[in-house]
């Protein structure tokens, strides 16, 4: 008899809660939706000839001169706001998704790293990053976006920038509680090298409350670069993410054409909130402590 | 000794408490700040020779946890070093030889959980060249089969196995390095009692089948009886008694030794005749401030004024015989 694999006993237990469930559905359509916005989308919201002015803040359910319908309806430029968001799902889930990912490795490394150096060198990372935490990440963003200038590259940076700290900080937590333990110590005796251990035996053993600050950081990523795109440092409108496509619409709210803001908005809570709820549903999962 | 094949000479480990920022300050401006010293292990040499088995015995907290892991290189010594057949086993805070390996008490603690056992034992093995890639599988069965374990097992986890049987794979990861000695930290102490008879047996297999050194540590006089040649005292961090087993348990050279056999629950015999277990008076002091003198004149009935001053040597009493008493031979 094969014992069942501890991945299928997560995911048994996930699929318990109904939440957390529909939640994940929601996440991978949005993915879904995002990664064939091409082919889903009526329009190329990129091609910016395509676009008649003439149909320009039209409400949705207009028939355009595309032919088609704007289920949405078009923001300032005449763009097909159904596409525009497909297309900024898109670009979000991107930044956030790559953004994560790198802060996700810089701040592991570096948590992991001082928590097996121990000493003056951890010391001297740990602070670092504590100072860093004190300073709201927005605030670190915008700076670092408005020096940087726009870009996807620039914008990756400034997320990264804000968020690595906490990944950091879990890690360091984490492996510094492991670090102690015998297996380290049987595996150091061998003797293998440190960053053998680190990461076969520490790493692996830190990874659940890694998993939960990642899944919460791609969406605080996500949120963090809307505002950014919201605040106008973030990318270029060229390329509109879900928050600049928010931002250009944000002046025509007051004349009654709230579906310009309203709609991207209204997508990218259901994503961010989607993506907590599964961190949630994670984080109650490898927590031992809140077992029933 | 010329046929020392475990040679520890004059090891020290002293703990230092870590002194925060805001302690520095507060010293600093003139406050006290707690910053003794413990000297879990203060000057010890001992010799073991090539196959023979020493026992280490005394009270939790007496430093002979930390003696094991200075000898199996996980703490490098304060002072002093520590050498294997002539190899040191400790180089600039690291260690160098792969001869000694240790074995945990808890094996609950000592297995990597997240990690198949297979892949426990055949990592250090691959990492030292001792088997290959291709081979390892192999290895890894044999080592398995010899502590009495299916091979079948190494897919497995380590929260799939019992504490006798995680035990046995953490020998088995031991004995895959191809070491001389095993440093051993109570390695039966937190097994059923059942449990504990077959590891000991295992560990008496072992010994005869690959001639094995052992530093055997344990605050369990009858495991040590039946396991090691020779056996080792210790009191707050210092050697107090040294000898043959036999020798020492039929007749202790230092009163802490005869204290130590006295504290030993017996049974009651068939013929009515109990006999009676004294535990010993008083408590281990603090190694943060050990009474000066002998160790053990706070708590030992022979103590005259001499003891209160004067740190008795450890010195020879009778061929092979080694105690850190005044008064010895007793």
């Amino acid at each position: 008899m094969k014992p069942a694999s501890p991945l299928s006993r997560f995911w048994a237990e996930f699929r318990e809660s109904k939440v957390a469930f529909v939640a994940l559905a929601i996440v991978v359509a949005l993915v879904g939706v995002a990664l064939a916005a091409p082919l889903i989308a009526p329009q190329n919201p990129y091609a910016l000839a395509d676009l008649v002015l003439m149909d320009a803040r039209r409400p949705p359910g207009y028939v355009g001169s595309g032919g088609f319908t704007h289920i949405l309806g078009t923001d300032a430029q005449g763009r097909d706001l159904f596409s525009a968001i497909l297309y900024g799902l898109r670009i979000s889930l991107q930044m956030g998704l790559i953004a994560g990912f790198i802060a996700f490795v810089v701040g592991v490394s570096l948590g992991l790293g001082a928590a097996y150096m121990g000493g003056r060198r951890e010391a001297f990372i740990m602070r670092i990053i504590d100072l860093q935490l004190a300073f709201p990440a927005i605030l670190l963003a915008l700076v670092l976006s408005a020096l940087l200038g726009q870009g996807k590259a620039q914008l990756i940076t400034a997320l990264v920038a804000a968020q690595y700290a906490y990944f950091a900080r879990t890690a360091h937590g984490a492996a510094a509680a492991e670090r102690g333990k015998d297996y380290v110590e049987a595996a150091l005796s061998t003797p293998l090298p440190g960053w053998k251990v680190v990461f076969r035996h520490i790493l692996p053993n830190c990874l659940p409350p890694l998993i939960v600050v990642a899944t919460v950081q791609v969406a605080n990523a996500i949120a963090l670069e809307a505002t950014l795109s919201f605040l106008g440092v973030g990318l270029p409108v060229t390329e509109p993410s879900l928050g600049a496509l928010i931002a250009n619409g944000f002046q025509y709210m007051l004349s009654g054409r709230y579906w310009i803001s309203i709609y991207p908005g209204v997508a990218l809570i259901v994503l961010i909130v989607a993506i907590n709820l599964v961190g949630d549903q994670i984080r109650d999962q490898v927590n031992p402590r809140l077992k029933r | 000794m010329s046929d020392a094949f475990l040679d520890i000479c004059n090891v020290s480990r002293r703990f230092a408490p870590r002194i925060s920022f805001g302690q520095k300050i507060a010293a600093k401006l003139g406050q006290r700040v707690d910053a003794r010293v413990t000297h879990a292990v203060d000057g010890v040499s001992l010799t073991v020779a090539r196959g023979e088995a020493l026992g280490l015995v005394g009270e939790s907290g007496c430093g002979k946890s930390t003696l094991g892991r200075v000898v199996a290189g996980i703490l490098p010594p304060s002072e002093g070093t520590t050498a294997v057949a002539g190899e040191p086993v400790m180089a600039h805070g690291r260690k160098t030889t792969t001869r000694v390996q240790m074995i945990f008490q808890d094996p609950f603690a000592s297995l990597d959980p997240r990690m198949q056992v297979g892949d426990t034992i055949a990592e250090g093995p691959l990492a030292h060249g001792l088997t290959t890639k291709a081979q390892a599988p192999a290895y890894v069965g044999k080592w398995l089969t010899t502590v009495g374990l299916d091979p079948a097992f190494a897919a497995r986890y380590p929260h799939q196995f019992s504490g006798g049987q995680r035990q046995r794979i953490a020998i088995a990861r031991a004995l895959a390095m191809q070491p001389d000695m095993l440093v051993c930290d109570e390695p039966v102490a937190s097994l059923d009692v059942s449990i504990q008879a077959q590891i000991i047996n295992l560990f008496l297999k072992l010994r005869r089948e690959l001639g094995l050194t052992m530093l055997f540590i344990s605050h369990d006089l009858g495991v040590v009886r039946h396991l090691c040649d020779r056996v080792a005292i210790m009191y707050l961090g210092r050697i107090v008694e040294l000898g043959e087993t036999q020798a020492v348990y039929a007749k202790p050279q230092h009163p802490y030794t005869q204290a130590l056999l006295d504290s030993v629950p017996k049974l009651v015999l068939a013929d009515g005749v109990t006999t009676s277990f004294k535990p010993i008076a008083g408590e281990l002091p603090s190694p943060l401030s050990p009474p000066a003198g002998c160790h053990f004149h706070l708590r030992c009935p022979l103590v005259q004024e001499r003891c209160r001053q004067e740190r008795p040597k450890l010195r020879e009493v009778a061929k092979g015989r080694l105690s850190a008493c005044h008064f010895a031979p007793l």
